[in-house]
């Protein structure tokens, strides 16, 4: 427990980090820049877990333990992400999504 | 009491600072290494709320793993002193438009209910809670979740080596037309 800084505090500092990976996913035209919005995205979700859990439900654990799956899932989904990077970078020598547009040829 | 306040507003400025700068860098590489700074304060957020393990998962997992992933793949697919066209006004400003009306609701939401902190003894988290948990089948027990996510790990790490390897010679050469 933290005396002096409110819940609140760490709730509305997740939901700046929430937006301002919206405003990069949505600005952003390089596919690794936008990868990075989503982890930023990812990252609030974590702070607010565990913000919740330790403000309201010290007795539990299920807000830690959520956070440490996200952690896994995201891990995963950054590896196979970057994986399908490398691929069309190999196949249109350029990871910009509006030069990627043909599935098949 | 107030040293508390100075480092949660450290980390706060550190956090959000960092954050815009990741997303409107003009130089990949930089960006990068913004989100790294935004994961290394995170990591100082959870050791202020007393996560100790999870604050070592994500500085070790996220800081030093996907960071470093990122690095490489940017190594490997762009130029380093190329720069980042700057973004047309027009998608600048309706995307920023975008994100503070979420923002905006969502902190009108929050300020709106009144959250009262549980005064109950906290749990002390370490290993051993931790372990137990995670391979208990009971009420507080984790060991479903543990068990989908080793599928889960395997199914990626065998996807990403699918995804990523070379493909027959012939294929190859159709791209490049």
């Amino acid at each position: 427990m933290n005396p002096g800084i409110p819940l609140e505090f760490y709730l509305i500092l997740a939901s700046a980090m929430f937006f301002i990976g919206v405003y990069g996913f949505l600005t952003r035209r390089n596919l690794i820049t936008i990868l990075m919005s989503v982890e930023l995205i990812l990252n609030s979700v974590n702070i607010n877990f565990l913000a919740f859990n330790r403000y309201l439900f010290p007795g539990k654990l299920d807000g830690h333990f959520f956070s440490l799956f996200v952690i896994a899932v995201a891990a995963a989904e950054a590896a196979v992400a970057i994986a399908i990077i490398i691929n069309i970078y190999r196949r249109f020598t350029t990871i910009n999504v509006e030069d990627v547009n043909s599935l098949k040829y | 009491m107030e040293g508390k306040q100075i480092m949660f507003a450290i980390f706060a400025i550190v956090i959000v600072v960092f954050s815009i700068f990741t997303v409107t860098s003009r130089k990949i590489l930089r960006a990068a290494v913004s989100l790294l700074m935004v994961l290394i304060a995170t990591a100082g957020l959870y050791f202020m709320l007393n996560y100790q393990f999870l604050a070592a998962v994500q500085l070790t997992l996220y800081a030093g793993g996907i960071v470093v992933l990122i690095i490489f793949s940017i190594l490997l697919t762009s130029q380093l002193d190329h720069k980042f066209e700057v973004v047309e006004l027009k998608k600048t400003i309706f995307s920023a438009l975008a994100a503070l009306a979420g923002f905006i609701v969502v902190v009108t939401t929050i300020l709106e209910h009144s959250f009262e902190a549980d005064t109950a003894a906290a749990t002390e988290v370490n290993m051993e809670v931790i372990g137990k948990s995670l391979l208990n089948t009971g009420s507080d027990g984790y060991v479903l979740p543990f068990e989908v996510i080793s599928v889960l790990l395997v199914a990626a790490m065998i996807g990403a080596i699918v995804i990523a390897k070379k493909g027959s010679p012939v294929k190859e050469e159709k791209s490049n037309k």
